[in-house]
């Protein structure tokens, strides 16, 4: 079933909703991707929310107008309308109150959020109209979805994928330096819009496949985790693009399997797999991966520490040390160095009292700052500057 | 109006006031230290602690659904700022990946749990059931000095009013540090502040009054009454104890009003039933706030 489903053998209205997922999927990415590098994530929080009382208001009129009042292009209309005037009192809000962005963001969620449920509970109490289905744009369902309504989903999520694909080199100089951007005359204002535009067509669009509550993690999820596989911004945005294609088409290819499975919470726990993933087993920012290499710097001070203090002759009585240099065969059980040992305590030591000369040295002040204790000179400086400082340490000693 | 007002509009109303002041005391500080989301991130995480409360115990009680909806509020601070330091990502994004993640992950064990013959679904945890709390021992308004009926009251009314309890007593108890570290951390610390767990101090005490009005009202007049009346009472005052009292005052009159209008406004337009009383609290909430955005008089960043 769920290889069915994944193959896009369940019918010709699932295979629609599928790929219209997946494309909503990379759109989103990518255009989380900005959002997120503008520091500006939670914004579309607030969008989605203020869509309620539009779809409500859409159901409303649509009705009033003699209609069923389930057409989903007039309800994805209203809440494109109403989340365009939430994003509005976000940015006044913010630009003219002493609001912090956060908290007009919340207050912009809560309250036009609290107005869509009242609009709800008035549909409710109507008795023209089929007003079921209008739960789903909560927490989105794409189960039995009309034929014109599937079409209309993957048709606008390629239009969406279209958009973000034309605007993507403004919205990328502002989102990764927004000084050059504005210094070659694009104007950050306009890019900001614009890419709020495109967030809400995103959310209005997504709001029947992941619904309203969980569509903020559409957007953000993708962008976080690319964050973790790459340094380079254009590949942060293919990455981003790719993690939320899968996350949507895999959602909604699950979703599809079983009548108890919402697409929303599918879509989103997904994402949050491969965030999950990324987070723990990703090469350079992963958790593991930093875990590994703090435990590699532990033993390299370790065996540092334990042959300088062989080679001063001073026993050794801590356990991680000794383990660790027994296994690299430099000392023996007993504690008694073996001629390997002799040799590297006499190249460690020999290497600390030149770095010691290093610092002490105005001459070397640019080579002094990269000691830490492990690295080897010679690796700084060249064999004629150790010469060098190799004569400055027997000299005092010849006097001695 | 009295016995039947007393017995249905009566408590409702006064639970109403408790959640709003309940929530909108810790927002103040929450919204001065830039942290109004928080508010909105426990309410989304209270949901899969009291699905997981409930299919551990098997039973929809108070006791393990706190327990369970305050372990989760928990789970998903130290979440947020595992992957916050983890990952290295600004706040705001690490918490939409953990709230919507914990949101999804608790929808989907209510979808596939039964669930069906118990009152366990998502629109209860968002909308609430404010209109339910009735007090059916009332018979007049002498019923409030009559201790057989004051026995009948709802629940969440004494819960409510320990939550209240608890978390004015913690203001009043460390307000001058938590002013402190909330306009200037880096003072408070000189001064042997410890602002760390002070901070989270401040987070458990919204979860207290998340958890205590979630199962009440819903988690959006939760997040409505966190944001919405510290910011208007923030246009009103530069001075903080003022703040406060003014987000009482807003808090409380948005809980009646909205309460009123919910429950009467459509009749007096000759519509038949009334709307949902958290929605229409939310939104009294959001009016307030527009007035005081518009009218102010501390309304812009120099005033």
């Amino acid at each position: 079933m769920l290889a069915d489903a994944l193959l896009l053998q369940l019918g010709y209205n699932a295979t629609l909703v599928a790929i219209g997922a997946g494309l909503l999927g990379v759109a989103s990415g990518v255009a989380g991707t900005f959002l997120f590098l503008r520091k500006r994530a939670l914004v579309s929080d607030a969008i989605s929310h203020a869509t309620l009382p539009g779809v409500g208001l859409a159901f409303v009129v649509m009705v009033a107008m003699g209609g069923e009042g389930r057409s989903l292009f007039g309800l994805l209309l209203g809440a494109g309308v109403s989340a365009a005037i939430g994003l509005l009192c976000v940015h006044w809000l913010t630009r003219r109150t002493r609001l912090g962005e956060d908290a007009a963001i919340g207050a912009v969620l809560s309250v036009f959020f609290g107005f869509g449920v009242v609009m709800l509970t008035v549909i409710q109490t109507m008795n023209a109209g089929r007003q079921a289905g209008l739960e789903g744009f909560l927490l989105g369902s794409t189960a039995g979805m009309l034929r014109s309504d599937a079409i209309l989903l993957a048709v606008s999520a390629a239009a969406v994928l279209a958009l973000v694909l034309i605007l993507r080199r403004p919205l990328a100089l502002a989102a990764f330096d927004p000084g050059y951007a504005e210094a070659t005359g694009w104007s950050l204002p306009r890019i900001d819009l614009a890419m709020m535009g495109i967030v809400l067509v995103v959310t209005v669009v997504g709001l029947k496949v992941v619904g309203l509550i969980l569509i903020v993690a559409l957007l953000i999820v993708p962008a976080v985790t690319a964050r973790f596989w790459t340094e380079r911004a254009d590949h942060v945005v293919i990455i981003a693009g790719v993690v939320g294609g899968l996350s949507g088409y895999v959602g909604a290819a699950v979703s599809a399997t079983a009548p108890a499975l919402p697409t929303g919470p599918i879509v989103v726990l997904v994402g949050f797999g491969i965030f999950l993933f990324s987070l723990l087993f990703s090469p350079r920012r992963g958790v593991l991966a930093s875990v590994l290499t703090h435990l590699r710097y532990q033993r390299r001070v370790h065996v540092r520490q334990g042959l300088l203090a062989l080679a001063q002759g001073q026993p050794i009585y801590e356990a991680l040390t000794q383990r660790l240099l027994t296994r690299a065969g430099l000392i023996l059980p007993d504690g008694v160095p073996t001629a390997e040992g002799q040799a590297a305590a006499s190249k460690a030591l020999l290497d600390e009292t030149r770095w010691a000369i290093v610092r002490g040295d105005q001459a070397y002040a640019l080579a002094a700052t990269r000691y830490d204790g492990l690295t080897p000179i010679e690796t700084v400086l060249t064999p004629d500057q150790l010469f060098e400082i190799d004569a400055k340490i027997s000299a005092p000693e010849v006097v001695a | 109006m009295g016995a039947e007002f007393v017995a249905l509009s009566l408590p409702p109303m006064v639970i109403g006031v408790l959640v709003a002041i309940a929530c909108a005391l810790p927002g103040n500080f929450l919204l001065l230290r830039r942290q109004a989301l928080i508010g909105d991130a426990i309410s989304h995480v209270v949901l899969p602690g009291i699905v997981v409360a409930f299919l551990l115990t098997g039973l929809v009680a108070t006791g393990p659904m706190l327990l369970g909806a305050a372990g989760a509020a928990v789970i998903a601070v130290v979440a947020i700022e595992a992957v916050r330091r983890l990952g290295r990502i600004e706040s705001g994004a690490a918490m939409g990946v953990i709230f919507t993640a914990m949101f999804a992950g608790g929808v989907l064990l209510l979808e596939q749990s039964d669930t069906s013959n118990v009152h366990l679904d998502v629109e209860h945890a968002l909308y609430g059931n404010l209109e339910s709390l009735i007090w059916l021992d009332a018979t007049g308004w002498a019923s409030l000095l009559d201790p057989v009926a004051l026995a009948g009251l709802p629940v969440e009314l004494s819960r409510m009013v320990l939550a209240l309890i608890v978390i004015a007593l913690f203001l009043w108890l460390f307000w001058r540090p938590l002013a402190l570290s909330t306009f200037d951390e880096d003072f408070a610390r000189g001064l042997g502040i410890r602002t760390g767990p002070l901070g989270l101090a401040l987070v458990i005490m919204s979860a207290i009054a998340a958890v205590a009005a979630f199962d009440a009202v819903g988690s959006i007049i939760v997040i409505a009454m966190f944001i919405c009346p510290p910011a208007a009472a923030r246009m009103m005052t530069n001075r903080l104890g003022h703040q406060v009292a003014w987000s009482c005052l807003f808090a409380a009159l948005a809980a009646v009003l909205g309460y009123v209008l919910a429950g009467y406004g459509p009749l007096w337009i000759g519509a038949g039933a009334s709307v949902s009383a958290a929605g229409m609290i939310a939104t009294v909430s959001g009016i307030i706030l527009g007035v005081a955005a518009v009218a102010g008089p501390h309304r812009t960043r120099n005033s």
